[in-house]
């Protein structure tokens, strides 16, 4: 156990992926383009070396994401030649469901939750692996590496699996799916870590530059096209702002900062007093949104 | 949450080169319900001020219904992230946190108190250096704290932190906390800890958690922090053996044939010789493959890709080891086991046993003795109930390769797994091999199945009657040997109620006794099918598990499941033996149906339904199944 900490956090998502594509007939990597899925992904052209990840990577499109993350994403799969699908849920699109106009737990639920849903059972999928963390919020800190869903792919926290060991039950029933998280034991401080010591592309939102924003619900929005209506007493403002993480562009807070290199980020990381998750306004509509939209089978 | 630092470093680089560097200590806090778990972690991720400031908000915001102190701050609250847990303010699941301080990083797993989550308890122990077992000061040694204390040694954590919590609670008084330490240290005498720190702590106002309390002024020993920071761990061995289970082959092309795993101990290098554990193949290690280029050495823990000089056969589940220390490969072997399901462990049951890589059929062929966690006594028992631990006798289907659980963590554990529901059910620790396995071999013989079928003009076939008491099974299984018998074919009939005259004679019909019953009668149905005969089983055989095992034990097709499918009303109404009216009476235990349970096959070959139809038509529809089966082979 004397490796150290990166190299030994690797060994451990390597080791994942392979038990899931060893185990599983169908499996798939949810893509949302963050920092954790790029180094996910990064993992996975790792773990199967010299052959090519084994299995297709799917991106839940809820139309709402900022236009740089689809442009990463189409460039990225263009790069490293991996199989892309893009699902988006058109029964949302036909309702017109968005975050400004149906509030942003429907539009989570609609265009994430059941997109999600919707786009497992089209290709039947049996296990999807993805980058949550188990430090990102504390629900979250009780899942398992391998977490079982039932066939509505609903989370039930009471039934989990015990976990021993690296020795993972990999077996499911009928209908049931495994959700996979190869990265739980890493921190968002491990995560740029890794980014910097593997040279490792990211969405260039999380870098500073200056950027159009509104001050909305104690939360710096960024104006990402013209689809989102401005208050009366909203002004737009040019700031020198980033993003700690990425979702809808409406949903996903800005902060104020400087960093715009890597080790510039982790400097500024030493210092700050709030945690990722904050700037995700999914999370904070009322205690234990996370675990309740875990059981309706979001991630 | 990240690693917080309360000072900005100046030199980015060598900062990240030491933070990545220092040692990590896995750690799990256990004891009791209400002892203070979560409160102390969340006290001690307070106090190194490593909790940010939304997730402190967040606490006011869920505080009020679980915030037992009135006015403070609720800290286990930030451990609690499931509602239920915040509702009933107690920890159901293990929840991971990570923090680093300037000298060590941090995994801790805050894991429940409560005997009904164990497996949680395990979840978190099996991976864990070092346990804090905390104590309340008023209440002592409790059942919880001996039946945690000895998880962790049986999982192999060789360090205990003994936290004396709640010692403001008893006016800080050093005769409890001594009274408590002695107490403890002459109860874990048999668990052969290698240290056992004890420490007079209150997680509730952060005596000794992270700094010398001046409550305590007796109290010599290090803080909690300061201990963890410190305590010298296990060395790294080195010197063990190399062991590499194969997860998968990695087949990019034709040219390329390499075995992807993670070393589970010791190291290899280029041009090292190994050997298949299972086949004993020699071979030598040609490259170790990885993204960033080939090395020279892999080491425990690292995830690479062997290439081997020579053509082997090594699949998922084999493994490469050192050709001068191999690990057992036995198909017997004797483990403590920990039980985790409502479904209590059954000798003679089948379940899927998986190690790290490999996956069996496996069965318990011995309880030889269950543990009793009070006393360390072991105590004779005839099934493993949740929660409990037993020394066991196992028997898998085909060998596999293993260490002593004590020699080596990573190849010497498994878990079994329910194969009807997929549950993890229980978890081993292999002790060692039994010598059995070596001396029994199989024999040979020279007229064969295929020979005594031949002269037949048939097929062996077991034909499995499984329904209610009074369902018809016997019925319909006479008629059809009468159809068959005047055909000029073979057939044997085995009769459950029969069969208990005799050979199960010594059963009687608890859980336990009816899956040997059922086991029995199994391997004499093989042994008939393979002297050449069409054998008909009738038999209630309840439990979807052991026709599994039924199934399994015959060859690919040999088996046919019959569900004779009877309503209970009219299996009632019938009642041909009289024995409806006991059992619904309460006269008689266990009997399928009324007090025990009948779990309908899923997929038989053959579904009847008796309402409808004659015994002998249905025989006549059996009969007609043969034929077509018979002839598709």
């Amino acid at each position: 156990m004397s490796l150290a900490n990166l190299r030994r956090l690797e060994a451990e998502a390597i080791h994942v992926l392979r038990e899931v594509v060893a185990t599983f007939s169908n499996p798939v990597v949810l893509y949302s383009i963050g920092k954790d899925s790029s180094v996910l992904l990064h993992l996975a052209m790792k773990a199967f070396f010299p052959a090519k990840p084994p299995f297709p990577f799917l991106h839940v499109d809820t139309r709402w994401k900022f236009r740089q993350m689809i442009e990463f994403r189409d460039r990225m799969a263009r790069e490293l030649g991996f199989n892309l699908l893009v699902h988006i849920n058109q029964d949302g699109v036909d309702q017109g469901i968005g975050p400004f106009t149906h509030g942003s737990n429907l539009h989570t639920h609609v265009m994430k939750t059941m997109a999600l849903r919707q786009a497992l059972e089209k290709y039947g999928f049996d296990a999807a692996l993805a980058g949550a963390r188990r430090d990102e919020e504390k629900s979250r800190a009780k899942e398992r590496m391998f977490s079982i869903r039932n066939a509505q792919h609903g989370w039930d926290p009471k039934r989990q699996r015990p976990e021993m060991w690296k020795t993972y039950n990999t077996r499911v029933g009928a209908g049931e799916t495994m959700r996979v998280f190869p990265l739980s034991n890493w921190t968002e401080f491990d995560i740029w870590q890794y980014i910097l010591q593997e040279n490792i592309p990211i969405v260039p939102l999380y870098f500073a530059a200056r950027r159009p924003v509104v001050r909305r619900d104690g939360m710096l929005i960024m104006i990402d096209d013209d689809r989102m209506p401005l208050e009366p007493d909203e002004e737009v403002m040019d700031r020198m702002v980033r993003f700690r993480t990425l979702g809808c562009y409406p949903l996903t807070g800005a902060i104020d900062s400087e960093a715009a290199t890597v080790p510039d980020i982790l400097r500024e990381m030493l210092t700050v007093r709030t945690s990722e998750r904050q700037s995700r306004l999914i999370d904070t509509d009322e205690a234990g949104a996370m675990e309740k939209k875990k059981r309706e089978g979001y991630f | 949450m990240s690693y917080l630092q309360s000072v900005p470093p100046h030199d980015l680089e060598a900062h990240l080169a030491d933070h990545d560097s220092k040692t990590v200590l896995r750690f799990i806090t256990c004891g009791s319900v209400d002892d203070g778990k979560s409160t102390l972690i969340g006290r001690l991720l307070f106090d190194a001020k490593l909790v940010f400031e939304d997730q402190l908000v967040n606490l006011g915001r869920v505080g009020s219904p679980g915030a037992a102190n009135g006015e403070e701050v609720d800290l286990a609250l930030l451990l609690d992230g499931l509602e239920a847990e915040r509702e009933q303010g107690i920890t159901i699941d293990v929840a991971y946190r990570y923090f680093a301080t300037s000298k060590r990083k941090f995994i801790v797993a805050d894991t429940p108190g409560h005997e009904e989550y164990t497996r949680n308890m395990v979840t978190g122990a099996s991976t864990a250096d070092l346990a804090v077992i905390l104590i309340d000061s008023r209440q002592g040694i409790l059942q919880q704290t001996r039946r945690h204390s000895y998880i962790a040694s049986l999982l192999g954590i060789h360090h205990v932190v003994l936290a004396v919590n709640k010692i403001d609670l008893v006016e800080f008084r050093q005769s409890v906390f001594d009274e408590i330490a002695a107490d403890y240290r002459a109860f874990a005498k048999e668990l052969g800890f290698a240290s056992i720190q004890p420490i007079p702590i209150s997680a509730r106002f952060g005596d000794n958690v992270i700094s010398a309390s001046q409550n305590t002024p007796w109290y010599k020993g290090p803080a909690l922090l300061e201990y963890l920071e410190t305590v010298q761990l296990d060395p790294p061995e080195a010197e063990r053996p190399f062991r590499f289970p194969v997860q998968l082959v990695v087949r990019p092309n034709a040219n390329f044939r390499g075995y992807a795993g993670q070393v589970a101990s010791g190291r290899v290098s280029v041009g090292d010789p190994v050997v298949v554990a299972k086949s004993g193949q020699r071979s030598s290690v040609k490259a170790i493959v990885t993204f960033d280029g080939n090395l020279a050495t892999a080491a425990e823990g690292e995830a690479v890709t062997l290439v081997l000089a020579d053509e082997v056969d090594a699949s998922r589940g084999n493994m490469l080891v050192a050709p001068a220390a191999r690990p057992f490969v036995a198909d017997q072997f004797q483990a403590h086991v920990i039980w985790f399901d409502a479904n209590p462990m059954l000798p003679g049951r089948s379940y899927i046993l998986r190690t790290e890589t490999d996956s069996v059929s496996a069965t318990v062929t011995a309880l030889k003795h269950q543990v009793n966690i009070n006393s360390f006594a072991r105590e004779a028992a005839k099934s493993l109930q949740m929660n409990e631990v037993g020394v066991c006798n196992i028997s898998t289907q085909a060998p596999i390769a293993f260490d002593a659980y004590k020699d080596n963590r990573a190849t010497g554990n498994f878990v079994f797994v329910d194969r009807v529901t997929n549950a993890t059910v229980g978890a081993g620790m292999i002790d060692f091999p039994l010598r059995r396995a070596d001396n029994v071999h199989w024999q040979a013989t020279d007229v064969n199945k295929g020979a005594r079928a031949a002269m037949k003009s048939q097929r062996p076939a077991v034909l499995w009657f499984t329904g209610l008491s009074g369902s018809g099974k016997s019925t319909i299984a006479n008629a059809l040997d009468r159809l068959l018998h005047a055909r000029g074919k073979h057939t044997y009939m085995l009769d459950g109620d029969n069969v208990r005259h005799g050979l199960n004679r010594d059963l009687g019909f608890t859980e336990a006794d009816r899956v040997e019953n059922i086991r029995r009668i199994a391997e004499v149905a093989k042994l008939m099918a393979d002297a050449g005969l069409i054998v008909l089983v009738s038999f209630i055989s309840p439990f979807r598990g052991e026709r599994r095992m039924a199934r399994e034990l015959m060859e690919a097709g040999e088996f046919i499941e019959i569900f004779v499918d009877t309503p209970l009303e009219e299996c009632a109404r019938r009642d041909p033996k009289g024995l409806y009216e006991k059992a619904l009476a309460g006269k008689i235990a266990n009997f399928t149906g009324v007090s025990s349970p009948y779990e309908v096959p899923e997929n038989p070959e053959l579904h009847l339904k008796t309402v409808e139809e004659d015994p002998i038509v249905l025989a006549l529809k059996i009969e007609e199944f043969l034929d077509r089966h018979m002839e598709d082979k």
